[in-house]
């Protein structure tokens, strides 16, 4: 505003008239806290007693898991035919788990990368916990692939190892170009998320040095890498963070799309449509996003983090529902325009078949959970409401591991020739092993929020008020 | 020489004042200095007079890298070394090979920008004179320091000690080597 004071003989005169609007910037850490009011807040968290509800959900979580281990070895021990797939649907709750999952991840990257882009400050209280979710999704959506090739054993065949057949991979099929997306996504994740932990580590480091707590205090510091606070490596530190979230931006938007290709780049009815990139990331950062909630409500009411996740943090998050909601909504309209205007037979009987058909319940279950639910996210009132948010989350995560199944079983179940029509049903097993990813995403979540700072530290100290070198004065 | 200290380390409560104080520091011409701060001060790289990261220098090559060996792996795999017709579609285009590189060049790049970022930052490191400074601990916590090593040409006990005390320096402290 310096400017047009300076400039006031050449500014029209009508100018003095207008006021530039205060706009009261939002608040990211309520009540004015301390820079070590946070982290003793966080550090609390790893340094307190363990408490009785966390064995308890720990032990809970350990019994689901072990659904998909016994899932596991029981396939391993016998074949692949324990699952339910057979001609035509070959393909079925194995994929659907994993787009389910993967997609799940995405929110966190999109939480960490593409709003550390736009300058989205908000992101910061819920970044950690949403990376934590990314890799833990990951790591379940991992499952389901590398089992469903059947001799587990031989999974290394899915990358470029020379092997005794000497044969090499086809690079033309979209399902390896998956192999590159989902790993490259597992391990940047993973290295976002360890760049992000080192100078909390640091803290945690020092603090268990002060306690004395020896075997922490090494191992926190072994992995903190020697990090003291300078300066010198905070500027180097900030570049590489603002790089890692520059190419992770590309990354998450990719690996959707590689996922999507899956599908579009066959000649399936249904499958085989352009629009699949696009939709499929929104759906994911969709459901991603509703995982975040899911998660995150019951962690902030748990450990008092009222200040730190505040309202906007909410209202945020709920509106980025929405968004992504509507997004995926006109995505189902679209499709069902374009199988018409297309005027292709069997494009436009897989669309009324997904609506009408024998999977009729599965795709009106997505529908209502993926377009009518975010749109409550409309109102105020809901996103204030923090526990009817959070049913609403649940249902995002219910509509939207539908929303793969009817893209996935419906169209394989009825291509082109009725001859070769079918019904799948999942069979106990499968049913299983995908419930027990439910516990193991659980079980490593737990084991987060017990040994590591569930917030970024340093990053939350930079967003308060007292962090500002000029003293709030904005230019 | 055995005597001589690491250099001096000062007190900062708040990030304007350790802000005003590094302007004065660079100004006064210090080159072998640092600030310790529990978060990354907004500004203080242009206080202290640090150019730009190389980071991003280091990513490129990476990425580069990571593109090149994608195009060249595709191309030796499928239209070298085994050549195999599927679909009847060709040997090698840069078109289906350009997911996997794609996918390349960004794990090349994350590589390469963190290696880098030890690299340029001299990490791993889990000694350092500083560490053994009583209070450094509450650097990583609400408390910022200045501290300007004895190694620089201009660094003089009596005048530097007057420059962090005039800068605004509480506790300025004598750091062993």
């Amino acid at each position: 505003m310096a400017h047009a004071a300076e400039n006031s003989e050449v500014t029209p005169a009508i100018l003095h008239e207008v006021k530039p609007a205060s706009l009261p910037r939002a608040v990211l850490v309520e009540n004015n806290r301390s820079f070590a009011w946070i982290t003793e807040k966080i550090c609390s968290i790893i340094e307190g007693k363990t408490p009785t509800w966390w064995w308890v959900c720990f032990i809970l979580a350990c019994c689901v898991a072990s659904f998909t281990v016994a899932g596991i070895v029981y396939l391993v021990a016998t074949g692949v035919g324990v699952w339910g797939h057979a001609n035509p649907v070959n393909w079925a709750w194995d994929i659907v788990n994993f787009v389910f999952w993967i997609g799940i991840g995405h929110a966190g990257t999109l939480i960490s990368a593409i709003l550390c882009l736009l300058r989205q400050k908000w992101r910061t209280s819920i970044n950690r916990a949403a990376e934590a979710m990314t890799i833990f999704a990951v790591v379940c959506a991992g499952i389901f692939p590398v089992f469903h090739v059947g001799r587990v054993w031989y999974a290394f065949y899915l990358f470029p190892i020379p092997n005794s057949n000497v044969i090499w991979q086809n690079f033309r099929s979209p399902l390896e170009w998956d192999v590159f997306a989902v790993s490259t996504y597992g391990t940047v994740s993973v290295l976002f998320w360890y760049v992000g932990l080192i100078p909390d580590l640091a803290v945690l480091r020092d603090r268990f040095e002060a306690a004395g707590n020896k075997l922490r205090a090494t191992l926190y510091g072994l992995f903190a890498m020697g990090w003291r606070g300078s300066n010198r490596h905070w500027s180097n530190y900030e570049m590489a963070y603002l790089v890692l979230a520059g190419i992770s931006t590309p990354l998450v938007l990719s690996v959707h799309t590689i996922v999507s290709f899956d599908f579009a780049v066959s000649l399936l009815p249904g499958w085989h449509t352009t629009i699949f990139p696009p939709y499929f990331v929104a759906g994911a950062i969709f459901s991603g996003f509703g995982m975040v909630l899911t998660l995150m409500l019951p962690l902030r009411a748990i450990y008092g983090l009222e200040d730190l996740i505040t309202q906007y943090h909410i209202d945020c998050m709920c509106k980025i529902t929405l968004a992504t909601g509507t997004i995926v909504g006109y995505a189902y309209g679209m499709e069902f325009f374009i199988a018409w205007y297309g005027a292709n037979p069997n494009e436009g009987f897989a669309f009324v078949n997904r609506a009408f058909g024998h999977y009729a319940w599965a795709y009106w279950i997505m529908i209502s959970c993926n377009v009518i639910t975010p749109q409550f996210f409309w109102f105020k009132s809901v996103r204030n409401n923090t526990s009817f948010v959070w049913i609403l989350s649940i249902f995002v995560n219910v509509g939207m591991w539908f929303e793969r199944f009817v893209i996935i079983v419906t169209s394989l179940a009825r291509d082109f020739l009725p001859s070769s029509w079918g019904y799948y049903s999942p069979s106990i097993v499968e049913i299983f092993t995908f419930f027990g990813t439910f516990g193991v995403f659980s079980v490593l979540f737990l084991l987060f929020i017990r040994f590591l700072p569930i917030m970024p530290m340093a990053e939350l100290k930079a967003v308060t008020p007292q962090a500002d070198v000029h003293g709030g004065d904005h230019h | 020489m055995a005597t001589s200290p690491y250099g001096l380390i000062a007190t900062f409560d708040t990030a304007p004042e350790i802000y005003q104080a590094a302007q004065k520091v660079r100004d006064a011409g210090y080159k072998n200095w640092d600030c310790i701060t529990p978060f990354p001060v907004h500004g203080l790289d242009g206080a202290m007079g640090l150019g730009r990261s190389l980071v991003p220098r280091i990513s490129l090559v990476g990425g580069i890298i990571g593109f090149c060996t994608g195009m060249s792996m595709i191309f030796w795999t499928g239209a070298v070394d085994y050549k195999l017709i599927v679909g009847g579609k060709p040997f090698f285009s840069p078109m289906f090979a350009f997911p996997v590189s794609y996918e390349l060049t960004i794990l090349f790049t994350a590589f390469a920008t963190i290696g880098g970022m030890f690299f340029l930052n001299g990490l791993p490191m889990h000694y350092h004179p500083v560490l053994k400074y009583k209070d450094i601990k509450r650097g990583m916590d609400d408390t910022f320091f200045i501290v300007i090593e004895a190694r620089d040409p201009r660094f003089n006990l009596a005048n530097t000690k007057a420059l962090l005390e005039q800068a605004g320096g509480k506790a300025i402290t004598e750091l062993e080597a």
